[in-house]
């Protein structure tokens, strides 16, 4: 089983790969789309590389799940989302850092969600399973 | 008009790798156009038939069920250009194949005019990263309908060559 920093370096070797950026821009709170320009299919290549570079299965939607609330206004209500939404983004998304999401849940504000530091964890609670 | 970028396969390993080649004639009307006197194939026309083989590779993974499109250039490096007479031959192989895509790396390289052995010689004077998504699979929120329009027209003339460059290859 890797170290953290060795998880971590090998995610930042793999986003620099992927999304053609340096490796000074990564960063552990740098989010994927605002930060490092990622687009949807990027999202695709990025499970594609991890799983070579770590001999996993990331099954679909598991990492960067496409439509948690699927509109339902139980999770969203008025752009926001609830906090029943709130709940299920814990189980749904248990390697996410929700703490800052938490205190003003735009659902704008999700993709944010997707850092740097939330694919290390993914990958240290799927290696550790 | 769907141009095509590459004249056969000579090789073909399904879901693993697949060779093309493709002869540069000067009276392609691209020498022409591209820099007057000067006759170089344009960069981009050489990266199309190395993804054209790819994404044939990677259709024919699955029958040519997927719609398989060219999502991403991951990477692409230049060593030299390619010039009239030459003969391009392109080599790709299969990194990685999910139900959602697929990736493929690949290199060309350029043999002088005459040669016969359609077998790489020398430096590749190109090598690209290319990621290919099936577009149904990976947009579910879209419906793009029955009709596979990717491996069509033209195109099918080509699989239907490299189906029989498969088959001789695996006897």
């Amino acid at each position: 089983m890797p170290s953290q920093e060795e998880i971590y370096q090998k995610v930042s070797a793999t986003l620099v790969e992927a999304l053609n950026v340096e490796q000074e821009e990564i960063s552990p709170t740098a989010t994927l789309q605002g930060d490092l320009g990622a687009e949807s299919i990027d999202f695709l290549d990025i499970v594609f590389r991890l799983e070579r570079e770590f001999a996993i299965k990331i099954p679909r939607n598991e990492l960067f799940p496409e439509s948690i609330f699927q509109g339902d206004p139980d999770f969203v209500l008025n752009g926001k989302v609830t906090q029943k939404g709130l709940d299920e983004l814990r189980e749904k998304m248990p390697f996410a850092d929700l703490s800052k999401f938490e205190q003003n849940p735009e659902l704008t504000a999700l993709s944010d969600l997707f850092t740097v530091q939330m694919i290390a964890k993914y990958i240290q609670r799927k290696l550790s399973a | 008009m769907r141009w095509i970028w590459i004249d056969r396969f000579v090789k073909f390993e399904r879901q693993k790798s697949a060779r093309a080649v493709k002869n540069l004639s000067l009276a392609e009307d691209y020498f022409e156009q591209h820099l007057p006197g000067y006759p170089i194939m344009p960069a981009c026309f050489i990266l199309e038939g190395l993804a054209q083989t790819g994404g044939i590779l990677v259709g024919e993974a699955n029958d040519f069920k997927e719609k398989v499109v060219l999502a991403k250039i991951t990477s692409a490096r230049f060593a030299r250009e390619a010039v009239a007479g030459e003969t391009l031959i392109y080599d790709v192989e299969m990194v990685t194949y999910r139900p959602e895509g697929a990736s493929i790396v690949g290199k060309v390289f350029a043999l002088p005019s005459g040669t016969v052995a359609m077998e790489p010689v020398g430096a590749p004077i190109a090598e690209a990263e290319i990621f290919f998504a099936h577009l149904d699979q990976a947009r579910s929120q879209q419906l793009f309908g029955d009709h596979n329009f990717v491996f069509s027209g033209e195109l099918k003339h080509l699989l239907g060559l490299a189906k029989v460059v498969a088959q001789s290859t695996d006897r």
